[in-house]
């Protein structure tokens, strides 16, 4: 249940220890992506989500627990998230869960979220920066039967309720749930802080928990078989620009020779 | 004979997604259907239905704001009682949750984003973008029904009329989770930027809002509109739209990037476009690399220049 400002509060915020993408190397000439050689990271978008969580600590003396599903490197994000001000973690971690889809990922997050228990609020980011799919923080909200708000970029939480504005592509829906409810939220929502050194000591000593699917009840085959999608190929498009830098001695003159190519380009006439 | 489900709350998305499935449902032998949500949507079942085998509507006061736990809900109910094999909604943001709960509330697959969208041997293959514009992954999806996500503008319109029926579809609508209070109408611009041919587009080398003046003015001349990467409207909040991963997908015949850095998530909304110019002070802007043409210098120095050349054009 939902205690208000400064009573029992609890916030569990899901962060994914995603691709790199800006470090991520692909040839254009094969087409071949270098995902398992590219770093990771704590997804841009997820940070935005524990920030959020530790402004409502601030707020709310309220706990924050950290959650991610991943490889073992995932404990790296979910240090970062106890560095920034989270107070305990957990790490779903279970090499069969490997190349499995959306639905039964966010099936196993819910399921430890459950075993967690007692949560009023669960933040995730709008959507991974690697797979960008945006459907993992509804679906964990449809698994626990909870109300989601998405593409939150202000939020409110009093008493029982919260009240989210949230952004969509057309308009700025401002939306009230009951709690305990999930909100994704957007880049816009707030600036992420950097750990301090003080957070970051504190952070080794804070309790970070690895569970494997049977600790969540959990059976692989059972797991496995709810997956439905399964991704044959990536591969990188070829990208085709000429790479042309104009120069010159003055702005003029290369603005000439841009409005000249520009020409003969058939774009202006 | 199986069914083909289509969903979005955008009419002209609808319109495109019937278009896809018409040609989907030749090859698998299926009926075209569409669902329509909300109140006061006996227009909108018409527009439809041109297109369409079957327009299933549900009409209900619960259902005029769009809470989109309830909206999914109510699309399971259609589902259960119309057994489609593929759902195509639109991914609109609200598209895309609606597809989330759906998926979870039916267990079955998702793909979020298809650029192309294929049956082989009744076998789904879908393309998506992925590492923020990186990669494109094929993917394949084997639960029944599946469902698939299209953002706006990937298929053409429906062009080929069946005149279809309307069904009042008997569903029960329950009360929503979430209430929605209040919605704000953003400022559309006259030309949207996914329709602009030419987009003039700042980044956070565009120091003051009253700068974007500058980029306005060449835009004008090329008869385009200006633009603006992520920080600008969501950190700054000059501007109430974006060109990026979670903006919009531009694919103008000219965009210039004038102080964009060229950050993966930016690259991902412009990368289509057929002539890109890049003008930043960093000769090591990633941007560059996507640039047909670049000019390494200080966009305060190099688009006046260029609207000056321009207008020297049109004299002559």
């Amino acid at each position: 249940m939902f205690y208000g400002l400064g009573l029992g509060l609890r916030v569990i915020v899901c962060v994914k220890h995603a691709v790199n993408v800006a470090e991520l190397r692909v040839d254009a000439e094969t087409g071949k992506v270098e995902v398992a050689a590219a770093p990771k990271k704590m997804s841009d978008i997820d940070k935005n989500a524990v920030e959020e969580a530790v402004r409502i600590k601030e707020k709310t003396k309220c706990e924050v627990i950290a959650v991610s599903l991943g490889g073992e490197d995932a404990k790296l994000t979910l240090r970062e998230a106890l560095a920034m001000g989270a107070d305990s973690a957990y790490l779903i971690s279970d090499e069969s869960l490997k190349d499995l889809d959306t639905l039964t990922h966010s099936y196993v997050l819910a399921k430890a979220i459950e075993k967690i228990g007692n949560y009023d609020l669960i933040l995730c980011g709008e959507a991974s920066i690697d797979g960008f799919t945006g459907l993992m923080g509804p679906r964990i909200a449809e698994w626990l039967g909870l109300p989601h708000i998405a593409y939150v970029k202000k939020l409110e939480v009093s008493e029982n309720e919260i009240i989210a504005e949230r952004d969509l592509e057309d308009c700025v829906e401002v939306v009230k749930a009951k709690v305990p409810a999930l909100i994704t939220v957007t880049r816009g929502i707030n600036e992420p802080r950097i750990p301090s050194i003080m957070g970051i000591m504190a952070a080794s000593k804070k309790p970070l928990t690895i569970w494997k699917l049977e600790d969540l009840e959990l059976k692989a085959d059972d797991v496995a078989s709810i997956s439905a999608v399964s991704v044959l190929e990536v591969k990188a498009p070829k990208i085709v620009r000429k790479g042309i830098i104009i120069e010159g001695e003055t702005p003029e003159e290369i603005a000439e020779k841009l409005v000249e190519a520009l020409i003969k380009e058939g774009i202006i006439s | 004979m199986s069914e083909i489900l289509v969903y979005s709350e955008k009419t002209e998305v609808a319109l495109e997604l019937l278009g896809k499935g018409a040609e989907i449902s030749s090859k698998i032998n299926a009926k075209l259907t569409v669902a329509v949500l909300g109140v006061n949507v006996s227009e909108t079942a018409k527009t439809l239905a041109e297109y369409a085998d079957k327009v299933y509507i549900v009409e209900n006061e619960k259902l005029e704001k769009i809470e989109t736990e309830l909206y999914a809900r109510v699309l399971k109910g259609l589902v259960e009682k119309f057994n489609p094999e593929l759902i195509l909604i639109g991914s609109t943001k609200r598209g895309k949750e609606i597809a989330s709960r759906l998926s979870t509330k039916l267990k079955v697959g998702c793909i979020a984003d298809a650029i192309e969208l294929e049956f082989e041997e009744g076998k789904l293959l879908a393309k998506r973008i992925v590492y923020g514009g990186k990669a494109a992954s094929l993917q394949t999806c084997r639960s029944k029904p599946l469902i698939v996500t299209v953002p706006p503008r990937v298929f053409e319109k429906a062009s080929t009329a069946r005149n279809g029926e309307i069904i009042k579809a008997d569903i029960e609508v329950d009360e929503p989770l979430t209430t929605t209070v209040e919605v704000k109408v953003k400022e559309i611009p006259t030309v949207k930027l996914e329709e602009a041919s030419v987009i003039v587009s700042g980044g956070r080398g565009v120091e003051k809002q009253e700068d974007f003046k500058m980029l306005e003015e060449l835009a004008s001349l090329l008869r385009g509109v200006v633009g603006c990467s992520r920080p600008i409207a969501e950190d700054r909040g000059w501007f109430t739209e974006w060109i990026g991963l979670s903006g919009k997908k531009v694919k103008p015949q000219l965009y210039i990037a004038c102080g964009i850095s060229g950050a993966i998530q930016h690259i991902a909304g412009m990368r289509d476009s057929k002539i890109v110019v890049a003008i930043n002070k960093d000769p090591e802007a990633p941007i560059f690399s996507m640039a047909d043409y670049g000019i390494i210098g200080d966009l305060y120095e190099i688009v006046p220049a260029i609207i000056e050349a321009l207008k020297k054009k049109v004299k002559s």
